[in-house]
């Protein structure tokens, strides 16, 4: 009889069951494509930060700059600067040629010991841990006048060459200087569990091995090794030294470039860059997904001076369209849909009341012909409850169809993460200070956003249906109960 | 069958308690037919709506049966009005989305009936007040007296022992009350029914074994 009823009620009431699935439609739509471009957005996010930080990090710790005390040199300390003897450099036709190459971790990086590492490996829920060092080599070459010596004895620039002209690149006395920068990062040769290394393909040559440990050896971003016209078994100056390059890798991602544009054995980098024992991130992964937090706050309380930063922290640098469409759907889509939600609910729930009071002689004949109250709440109830899955059942497809246009469609955002990353490897933002096209240029990508179509957001479009029809029910329930059989007679007698 | 003792219901308005029945004391014994008539406002329908455990008195009692149906819990007065009274209504009450045979099934989804019992049962009582052709009929596609009869077979079709009837004819021209009546009255025969019908028609009123008349809420019995 239930069944009989409620498909005789619906069937015959065709517009007001109507209106109720066609909001509650609309409503389950509009949530399912909030979601799904919510979970595009994060894969799209994570896939940024993958590029960057490796796959399967879920945990990085860095070192949060500390500003110089009064009188100190503090950062300056570590620019680099390039001092050149009177002895330097080849002279030749009253021109000197001179060019040194350092490696530094930059004016905005911040470095620390790596005692932190063995802290992190030291966690019971830390699956693997690894440590780099970020570093920029910044090449300085260039051309200058030979010096003269006049007739007091003094040495002039410019007049070298007694013989005509004034020396210089342009015969005129005057200089011309080239500097040149590249990222550099030291990698932990053994471990590739985890780290930025993950996140990259070998194109070429070999990828580092354990006797690597200490050796001028180097791998390049194929980018970088393709517009400096490097490849394997070439050699490259990076801070003063010649280094053998032995591979070069390309990102597995949708990102054009990988997080660095060089890569060398960590213990390498220390040497090089005179900074033994020190790093300037570590990459951490949980060994579960539920035990990030109990990480976090374990890193945090061992390494108090320590930035730990979770993937979802880390979304928060993804800069660009990608991050300007997070926050829309964080903030607009989520409002929006609750309020599209609340509307449907509450035309479900005004309809299916008045529906029970414009049903009262009828719910009344049934109480006086011996249904019980139950019996009448359950018909009121089931009733909405077949709405609100009839609107959900549409809300999906229409959802899905919704998700299909724009995964056709596959609208292209750009997102910046590697700039900020490398940078933020040792600290925020930066670089160096001649600029850093170089990083700029690698950071920036393109990714075409995809929605992931999931079970958990069907799920959720179907529990809200659910929920719709189960509040308009109990709010029409609780009036067929308030129903007095004697009501119904009297409004007939 | 009824023992009504000391009944009284008032009911609270704005403009002050009235009275709708005023310590009524009343015995209507199994198998009988009794019409009660009076103006309106008198008091029929409460009358009727205690008979039928829709209503509870604000004093006195109503026993049906041995048993006193102001002192029961809803959900017993709910299976009192399922199993033992039936209803008609002057307005027939029938459910406009439902069928003939569907309007008469409702009656029975109470009792826990498997669906082959309840078409059965309902399909027999359609036939036996002559609308077997009818079964798959909306009310709006039936004629007045043809709805009444569809009420009628939903009263009767869980075989109840008291058959109420609210002014059962009174929406109905007089070729087809008499129709109705005659109905009710063979079945009432039939049955074994108690038969206890309101109504403003004497033509009606006239065919029953007993008459009482309702004014102010105080009833006297017509001879």
């Amino acid at each position: 009889m239930f069944g009989t009823y409620l498909y005789r009620e619906l069937s015959n009431r065709r517009k007001q069951t109507a209106i109720i699935a066609a909001g509650m439609a609309l409503a389950i739509a509009l949530v399912m494509i909030v979601n799904g471009v919510a979970a595009g957005v994060r894969d799209a996010q994570a896939t940024v930060l993958a590029s960057v930080y490796g796959v399967g990090t879920d945990i990085t710790i860095s070192q949060e700059p500390v500003q110089p005390a009064e009188g100190e040199e503090g950062a300056q300390q570590e620019r680099p600067r390039f001092e050149f003897g009177a002895e330097d450099g080849e002279t030749t036709d009253g021109t000197t040629a001179l060019s040194q190459s350092r490696l530094t971790s930059g004016i905005a990086s911040t470095t620390f010991d790596a005692d932190a590492l063995t802290t992190a490996l030291s966690l019971d829920s830390v699956a693997a841990a690894t440590a780099t060092l970020a570093l920029t080599n910044v090449s300085f070459s260039g051309e200058v006048a030979a010096p003269t010596t006049t007739d007091t004895g003094e040495t002039a620039p410019g007049e070298g060459a007694q013989q005509g002209g004034r020396g210089g690149p342009d015969g005129a006395g005057g200089s011309a200087f080239n500097v040149d920068t590249f990222t550099v990062t030291g990698i932990d040769v053994a471990g590739e569990s985890v780290g930025p290394l993950t996140s990259v393909e070998l194109v070429d040559g070999r990828a580092f091995e354990s006797s690597d440990s200490d050796t001028n050896v180097v791998i390049l971003d194929t980018s970088y090794a393709t517009t400096s016209s490097l490849t394997v078994g070439d050699s490259l100056e990076i801070g003063g030294e010649e280094f053998e390059v032995i591979g070069t890798v390309t990102s597995t991602s949708a990102d054009a470039t990988t997080a660095s544009n060089t890569y060398i054995p960590l213990d390498t980098a220390q040497r090089v860059a005179d900074l033994e024992n020190q790093i300037s991130t570590v990459y951490v992964q949980a060994a579960s997904s539920t035990d990030i937090a109990a990480v976090q706050t374990a890193l945090q309380t061992e390494l108090p001076d320590a930035w730990v930063k979770t993937q979802e922290d880390l979304a928060s640098s993804v800069s660009g369209s990608l991050s300007t469409a997070s926050d829309l759907v964080g903030k607009l889509g989520t409002w929006l849909s609750i309020i599209v939600l609340a509307a449907a609910f509450l035309i479900s729930v005004l309809l299916t009341t008045s529906g029970v009071a414009r049903r009262t002689r009828e719910f009344g004949t049934l109480k006086a012909i011996g249904w019980s109250n139950g019996a009448v709440v359950r018909q009121v109830a089931g009733e909405s409850l077949v709405q609100g899955a009839i609107g959900g059942v549409v809300g999906v497809a229409i959802g899905l169809l919704g998700i299909l246009a724009i995964n056709i469609a596959a609208p292209v955002l750009s997102a910046s993460a590697a700039a900020t990353a490398v940078a933020g490897q040792g600290a925020g933002g930066g670089g160096n200070r001649f600029g850093d096209a170089a990083t700029t240029a690698a950071a920036t990508t393109d990714i075409a956003l995809q929605i992931p179509v999931t079970f958990s957001i069907i799920g959720i479009a179907v529990a809200l249906a659910i929920l719709g029809g189960l509040i308009a029910g109990a709010f029409g329930g609780w009036r067929a109960a308030r129903l007095r059989p004697a009501e119904a007679l009297r409004s007939v007698a | 069958m009824y023992e009504l003792s000391e009944l009284t219901k008032k009911y609270e308005t704005k403009r002050g308690p009235i009275s709708a029945l005023n310590k009524v004391s009343l015995s209507i014994p199994t198998g009988q037919m009794v019409a009660i008539q009076g103006p309106t406002g008198g008091g029929k329908s409460t009358l009727l709506q205690m008979l039928g455990a829709l209503e509870r008195p604000t004093s006195g009692t109503v026993t049906l049966g041995g048993e006193e149906l102001s002192a029961m819990p809803d959900s017993r007065l709910a299976e009192i009005r399922a199993r033992t009274i039936g209803f008609v209504f002057q307005g027939f009450n029938l459910i406009p989305t439902l069928t003939a045979q569907e309007n008469v099934e409702t009656a029975l989804a109470p009792l826990g009936l498997s669906n082959s019992d309840r078409r059965l049962r309902a399909r027999a009582a359609l036939e036996k007040v002559g609308l077997g052709e009818r079964l798959t009929h909306h009310p709006a596609e039936l004629s007045g007296g043809q709805q009444q009869r569809v009420a009628i077979a939903r009263a009767l079709v869980k075989e109840p022992k008291v058959l109420l009837a609210d002014e059962p004819t009174g929406n109905l021209d007089e070729q087809t009350r008499d129709e109705i009546m005659e109905l009710l009255e063979g079945l009432w025969r039939d049955e074994g029914l108690t038969l206890i019908i309101v109504t403003h028609d004497s033509a009606v009123a006239k065919r029953a074994e007993r008459r009482l008349h309702l004014k102010h809420g105080s009833v006297t019995e017509k001879k």
